[in-house]
């Protein structure tokens, strides 16, 4: 799932809370309805908080993925 | 945009450490779409001037944990005991103290309390200072950055009646 096509990619690593939140929510919005933002994160609050991110603005997260303690999200802006 | 959820803050503190809590929520929030608000009274008044600077200082806190941010990872686990004889008394030992938690947070990748604010101001979030506590501390307008308003309880309380979440930090 991790080469899954995106329009964008934004590198969250070494951020901490609530630095990718409201970077994804930067990116988010210069992208347009149904694009694919692609983000990367090593905070493992991240996982929770973009579920719950997702979940409150609508924008869908389709996949995440972690591999070496590097969390991968794609979300489609709704 | 009508079931939109509103945050409303009350920030009273401006230590470095208290001054994180209402810039983190309120730019989360905005960043989840809702509306958000920071009413800064009292000794919170200060996290808007235009040069923060904010401190900490482990005296009377005592569950502040007291790390290094430097040398190897066992060493940056170790808490050390201060007593509040020697925190209360050593001249700069606060600003010592600040100086090593600005360490760790930037080592950790979390923002800087600026960074916060300018985020929220990005986002939509409204300062409110309070006219008040101006009077009582004497503090200018000028001292502050841009985009803040001034009024009092009534004003807070105005938008804090139909708000979802209300905190008092």
């Amino acid at each position: 799932m991790s080469d899954m096509a995106s329009n964008m990619e934004l590198n969250c690593e070494g951020l901490n809370c609530p630095l990718p939140i409201l970077k994804t929510k930067k990116a988010i919005d210069s992208l347009n309805s149904g694009e694919i933002l692609k983000m990367t994160a090593t905070d493992p609050g991240s996982v929770n908080d973009m579920a719950s991110w997702a979940k409150r603005t609508g924008h869908e997260l389709v996949a995440h993925t972690e591999a070496s303690n590097v969390h991968t999200f794609f979300i489609r802006k709704k | 945009m009508s079931d939109t959820k509103k945050l409303a803050i009350i920030a009273s503190q401006g230590t470095l450490d208290w001054g994180y809590p209402p810039f983190i929520l309120a730019s989360t929030a905005a960043a989840m779409d809702m509306e958000a608000v920071i009413f800064f009274t009292f000794y919170g008044l200060p996290l808007l001037k235009k040069e923060l600077d904010a401190k900490v200082s482990p005296h009377s806190n005592p569950a502040m944990p007291m790390k290094m941010p430097f040398g190897n990872k066992e060493f940056q686990s170790v808490n050390w005991p201060i007593p509040n004889v020697i925190s209360g008394n050593v001249p700069g030992f606060d600003n010592m103290a600040t100086m090593l938690m600005k360490e760790t947070f930037k080592k950790k990748g979390v923002a800087t309390i600026e960074e916060l604010r300018s985020m929220c101001q990005e986002f939509g979030v409204r300062f409110i200072a309070c006219q008040m506590t101006m009077e009582v501390f004497g503090f200018e307008k000028e001292e502050f950055i841009e985009g803040v308003e001034y009024g009092g309880a009534a004003t807070f309380l105005e938008y804090a009646a139909d708000a979802n979440i209300s905190l008092f930090i």
